[in-house]
């Protein structure tokens, strides 16, 4: 594999991507929406909440997490506690929604595109192997859903410690399950999503039938994500480690089987024809 | 004879029940300009395709540069610069960034100079900086061909190079093939339109359905569909040129104003000369005739079924 090759595709599909605001600014639109509009709203709203009967409701949510999380929640008073917990673990699941989103919107169209725009038969006659073009599409689709997510997530991290943090009296975000979940959670999981998406990219016929198609595939993986991102926080760090290991192995699978996706008959559009 | 560069022999590909190349043989000797003839969905498509190792095969052999590309795909392809039907551009991306994304590829790096050069060659270089999506068709074809110059190809395999180009600029590209071929690179151009191939080619393949009808030199197959010649004979006293089918050799005669006269030994033709200026014939004009590329193409189709 040539590296140097792989690359030159990520980039110049990254570099598309960058000059086209049609597909980047909804998709700026949308993580700002989960990672700062959402919760700025929502804290301030219950941080503005003075009447008790909010906050006892509030409390009696908490009340069914498990004696882990409720002893892990902080704050000297009953809001602040609630607001401590909505940061910690109501938002998580948002950390893995974006970015897959994001990807699988990129993934979608990254192959058909090519065989759409004709570009694929420019592609088809280079030297670039078929494995060094299917991991630049990767690397190009998973970028941008990362890059969003990073963000997003250092946006996050300064709003709620700016909200919430003079009550602790300290800063208290992000917390160790957060930084497993950013980095070690959220990756693998963007990268099943793209081992599926990829290969539904190169083999439908056009880029309307391959956002259908993903998002079937990639909707149960998304739920799948988010409720376990959820219990990864909820479950403590083993948890999260662990979950992690299987989400890698399982994308370690997938983006092997996906690399006999991209083929160059795929990239001419030929295979449609037999 | 060169060395053939490319040699298919026996090549078949079907898509369903579509025959798009069947038993077809096809070299292509080094340093020439070799014609592909044949109307739409002759197959001509799925050759360039085929030689690039893009297809493949369901029977026969490819050899380019003596490997099979379906073995030896990146050190083929790396050899080929190749011009499609439609210019398979990033519309989204400058002039300057599609060539500098076909340079990396292809393993020159970001060598700016080297583009400006190739894009001055095909006129291309006041535009470099726009998107190409802004470009005409024209603009765009001339960028498609500096692209596939850009990593100097040995050989270069042109898939209707002038499709939806308008007069000017479709002799425009023809002359800057024609400058590339003179400039020792080897060119396999497919096409349907016969004029782009009169006086570029210095071998023609007829192709239809897939499969093989003709090939040779022009002047070969000229020679071998027309073995008597025929000459051009003009006058001016025109109405005299019918005396010229009396003569002794002549196997026919054709009136179109001028008169062709088929004679069955060109040495015959100062004796035919004397002949008519003997019988009062002021003649003005008396050359071969020279068929063309088009007639070939019909003659050869006509035989082939």
């Amino acid at each position: 594999m040539n590296w140097q090759r792989m690359l030159v595709v990520a980039r110049t599909d990254l570099r598309q991507l960058r000059q086209s605001r049609d597909f980047w600014i909804p998709m700026a639109i949308l993580a700002a929406l989960f990672f700062v509009l959402f919760p700025t709203v929502l804290l301030l709203v219950l941080g503005a909440a003075q009447r008790s009967e909010v906050v006892r409701q509030i409390g009696a949510t908490l009340d069914i997490l498990p004696d882990r999380v409720k002893d892990s929640v902080q704050g000297p008073d009953p809001l602040t506690q609630a607001q401590y917990a909505m940061a910690v673990y109501l938002f998580a699941p948002l950390a893995v929604v974006v970015p897959l989103t994001i990807s699988t919107a990129i993934g979608a169209n990254t192959i058909v595109g090519e065989r759409e725009k004709g570009t694929g038969e420019f592609l088809a006659h280079t030297p670039a192997t078929e494995s060094e073009i299917y991991v630049g599409k990767l690397i190009a689709s998973v970028v941008p859903g990362l890059f969003a997510t990073y963000i997003g997530f250092a946006v996050y991290a300064i709003i709620v410690n700016s909200i919430v943090g003079p009550k602790l009296g300290r800063i208290f975000f992000p917390t160790t399950q957060w930084w497993i979940l950013m980095f070690w959670v959220v990756p693998p999981f963007i990268a099943l999503a793209l081992s599926a998406v990829l290969r539904i990219s190169a083999r439908v016929r056009s880029a309307t039938a391959a956002q259908q198609a993903s998002g079937l595939v990639t909707l149960p993986l998304i739920l799948l994500a988010y409720s376990q991102s959820s219990g990864a926080l909820v479950g403590g760090s083993m948890v999260t480690w662990m979950l992690g290991l299987v989400a890698w192995l399982g994308a370690a699978l997938g983006l092997m089987r996906g690399t006999h996706a991209v083929t160059r008959e795929r990239l001419l559009g030929v295979d449609q024809q037999a | 004879m060169p060395e053939a560069i490319v040699r298919l022999d026996g090549v078949s590909r079907r898509f369903g029940s579509v025959v798009a190349l069947e038993d077809f043989d096809l070299s292509v000797p080094a340093g020439t300009v070799t014609a592909l003839l044949g109307p739409n969905g002759a197959g001509k498509t799925t050759t360039v395709r085929v030689i690039t190792g893009g297809l493949r095969l369901d029977k026969g052999s490819v050899r380019v540069f003596g490997m099979d590309p379906s073995e030896d795909g990146e050190s083929v392809r790396s050899r080929c610069g190749v011009v499609s039907a439609k210019p398979a551009l990033y519309d989204r991306l400058s002039g300057r960034d599609n060539l500098l994304y076909s340079a990396r590829l292809f393993g020159i790096g970001d060598d700016h100079e080297r583009i400006e050069k190739s894009a001055a060659r095909f006129g291309i270089e006041h535009a470099l900086k726009l998107k190409v999506g802004t470009y005409s068709t024209g603009m765009k074809t001339r960028l498609a061909l500096a692209r596939a110059v850009l990593h100097d190809p040995e050989l270069l395999l042109l898939d209707e190079p002038t499709a939806g180009l308008d007069p000017e600029s479709s002799r425009a590209v023809l002359s800057l093939i024609n400058e590339l071929a003179r400039g020792g690179k080897t060119v396999l151009l497919c096409t349907h339109l016969l004029l782009e191939a009169e006086g570029l080619a210095d071998q023609i393949v007829i192709m239809d359905r897939g499969r093989h009808v003709i090939s040779g030199a022009p002047a070969d197959l000229a020679r071998k569909y027309w073995p008597n010649q025929v000459v051009l004979i003009d006058a001016e006293n025109r109405e005299g040129l019918e005396q010229a089918a009396s003569f002794a050799g002549v196997l026919s005669f054709e009136r179109n104003g001028h008169a062709l006269v088929q004679l069955d030994d060109l040495a015959r033709v100062p004796d035919l000369i004397k002949y008519l200026t003997d019988r009062g014939l002021r003649l003005t004009r008396v050359e071969p005739k020279i068929p063309s590329l088009e007639e070939l193409y019909f003659h050869a189709r006509g035989r082939s079924g």
